[in-house]
């Protein structure tokens, strides 16, 4: 057995990983040691950790396979990393100054996160079965606590119940799939199985132990049908902590899913595309139906994300490069779309608590031009609307399916979208077109920064980040084919 | 009748007699003393079959841990085991089916591996029989597998994290025992003299 710990330089590629697990244990025996109200500090250093941890990827580009071909990285794995660590970043961002009012100064609430998003690292670094189910567990086991840390209110207890639940039941998929695939190839590293498929007949076994695969992991990314437990679980958990939700859990899951298909399973794309193409369009067209009738903005959010799960998939779909490319893309623009929206979410206080329901959105363009502006800003991008970053995510996933001959899912895609284009416009009509009803406090200085940020990004998407991005999506897809 | 043959009996008939006497026994708490006995016999059947890890790590795990946890569980909790049992003939049949169903794959697990060893395919890991089973363990568990050790490791704090977060509760006027405070204690804080006069009393 020849072991990668005989010198710490061999563990050049894990650098990320090890700082912020020994980061987070450092910070949890911070938090005991010095508790008593400590838990804004923590949030602080929880911050500035991942702020660290970015660096040192930035800092060493190392690549490579480690631990006997349980974990590699590539372009692939760092591209999607940065998006996670950007994601769990601004959630602790958002959370910052509203955590008093959600029940979440807790120290434990950033620990959490921090241990939630080194899984999410292994996740997509993960170049074995068993890697990818501990990375997943350490991610699921953490949100699921995350869900429900707000313990005395009944719906966060609901949603944290539910959520631990239904994903005790996906990664039951998951491993039943893993075990199919396990016994039939005899394998468990992805790098490995593809081997096994590319020289064989493709066995019904084998096939049937891909789907459950998929199957636990589409819970994870919240495609139709395994999306019941997102709106409940978006509506129940605290803001902050569903802006964490649809951020960096998502892209993770995303990246995994398209390790998954890529790498073990190229050979048999045309057996996979077909469970893709469903997913995608099962998601796209159920959200874009079932957001109109809902009052509540989260879950409406929830409906938003499970439709934009969806048109991300409908690059994978394609099962091309340049699909990978698009999802890619588009997961950065999703990433950078959710947190200006819950960054303007989070800044609506009224005297009665947060805003929670559209009809509270009413008359916010006369109160409160600027989060006004960027909602309805983040509404045009969801709905794809030119110069904003939306359209460009959209238009690389459809470009990329009309390229592998997929017309009809393009065409499905786009009459979704058109339909979603209704809930998104109502919020922008409720905001500008109705009389306001009530007074709004005003957002703390960070939620008006990272709202003033992002959404100059999403405006400004195709002279500033545009190229910089695709460029980075196309060597990180190109590293997988 | 060579030795290990004989404790191979020994053991084997206490595990099965005493695993009957679990489900037999009327009082709840011979049940798990008789369960505990069940372990450690099997405990003993693992060692003479060369498996001194799994061996060890049930007397450990199971008999140190879980059956003295289930010792407490079932002092503890006032569970009414006659109104239990009341239903036990009801729900025969459906055991039977599951104990049949067990047996067959039991069946079917070792018919397979005494016809055809070919089939159950080598592990990942080749084992070496120079080497005993601990020592192997050890060293693909802190060399091959040492990331998802390690993994599983962090998922057991994000779940001790979590046991912690979403179940303790800080009482306030809760009194609790401060060493540093007591042995610090000085003798005129925790004393007075007090001048008592003849016949009054305090």
């Amino acid at each position: 057995m020849t072991s990668d710990l005989l010198s710490f330089a061999y563990l050049a590629p894990a650098y990320p990983e090890l700082l912020l697990a020994v980061g987070a244990i450092v910070l949890l025996l911070g938090g005991v040691f010095f508790s008593e109200n400590r838990s804004t500090g923590i949030s602080v250093l929880s911050i500035l950790l991942i702020i660290a941890v970015i660096g040192v990827s930035i800092w060493q580009p190392a690549e490579g396979v480690l631990f006997n071909g349980g974990f590699i990285v590539d372009g692939f794995a760092r591209y999607m990393k940065f998006l996670v660590l950007g994601g769990s970043a601004f959630a602790l961002i958002l959370s910052t100054s509203t955590a008093k009012a959600f029940g979440l100064d807790k120290f434990e609430y950033s620990i959490l996160v921090l241990l939630a998003t080194l899984g999410m690292m292994v996740m997509v670094s993960a170049n074995d079965l068993m890697t990818l189910y501990v990375g997943l567990e350490l991610q699921s086991l953490a949100l699921y606590v995350v869900a429900a840390i707000r313990r005395d209110d009944p719906k966060a207890t609901e949603a944290g119940l539910k959520y631990f639940v239904l994903g005790a039941l996906s990664s039951g998929l998951l491993l039943y799939g893993a075990s199919l695939i396990y016994g039939f190839t005899g394998l468990t590293q992805l790098d490995q199985i593809v081997g096994a498929i590319a020289g064989s007949q493709r066995s019904i076994g084998l096939i049937f132990g891909m789907v459950f695969l998929l199957a636990g992991v589409a819970f994870k990314i919240s495609a139709v049908p395994f999306h019941m437990w997102t709106p409940d679980v978006y509506e129940g958990a605290p803001t902050p902590v569903t802006a964490f939700f649809a951020s960096a859990p998502k892209v993770a899951a995303m990246a995994l899913i398209i390790r998954i298909v890529t790498v073990p399973f190229g050979p048999v794309t045309d057996d996979w595309q077909q469970v893709v193409v469903f997913l995608s369009i099962a998601s796209m067209v159920l959200a874009s139906f079932a957001a109109i009738g809902q009052n509540n903005i989260k879950r409406l959010l929830a409906y938003s994300s499970i439709g934009h799960v969806g048109f991300a998939l409908v690059g994978l779909s394609a099962g091309t490069a340049v699909g990978v490319e698009g999802v890619a893309v588009y997961m950065a623009i999703y990433v950078g779309m959710t947190v200006a929206m819950f960054a303007a979410l989070l800044s609506l206080r009224t005297e009665n608590g947060f805003v929670e329901t559209i009809p509270q959105l009413a008359g916010l363009a006369q109160k409160r031009p600027f989060v006004a502006a960027i909602i309805a800003i983040v509404m045009f991008s969801f709905i794809g609307l030119p110069p904003l970053a939306g359209f460009f995510a959209k238009w690389q996933v459809f470009l990329a399916a009309i390229d592998a001959q997929l017309f009809a899912l393009a065409i499905i895609g786009m009459l979704a979208s058109a339909v979603s284009a209704f809930y998104y416009l109502r919020i922008v009509k409720v905001m500008y077109f109705d009389e306001p009803q009530s007074e709004f406090a005003a957002a703390p200085a960070e939620l008006t920064a990272v709202m003033a940020v992002t959404g100059f990004l999403i405006v400004t998407y195709f002279v500033t980040v545009g190229s910089p991005l695709y460029n980075a999506a196309h060597a990180a897809a190109g590293s997988l084919f | 009748m060579t030795l290990p043959l004989f404790f191979f009996y020994v053991f084997s008939v206490i595990a099965v007699a005493s695993a009957f006497m679990v489900i037999a026994a009327r009082n709840p708490v011979h049940a798990v003393l008789f369960l505990i006995l069940t372990f450690v016999n099997a405990a003993g059947l693992f060692m003479l079959a060369g498996a001194e890890f799994l061996a060890l790590i049930l007397i450990v795990v199971y008999v140190g841990a879980v059956a003295v946890l289930f010792l407490f569980v079932t002092m503890m909790l006032d569970v009414d085991f006659a109104s239990l049992r009341s239903g036990m003939l009801a729900y025969a049949p459906i055991g039977i089916v599951v104990g049949a169903i067990l047996l067959i794959e039991l069946l079917l697990v070792g018919g397979s591996y005494m016809l055809a060893p070919s089939l159950t395919g080598t592990g990942a890991v080749p084992i070496d029989l120079s080497l005993d089973n601990t020592r192997q363990l050890g060293e693909v568990l802190y060399t091959r597998y040492v990331f998802l050790f390690q993994g599983a490791g962090a998922v057991l704090l994000v779940a001790m994290i979590g046991a912690i977060v979403l179940t303790l509760r800080h009482k306030p006027n809760v009194k609790r025992q401060d060493v540093g405070k007591q042995t610090s204690r000085k003798r005129s804080e925790a004393t007075e003299l007090v001048k008592v006069k003849s016949g009054q009393g305090l």
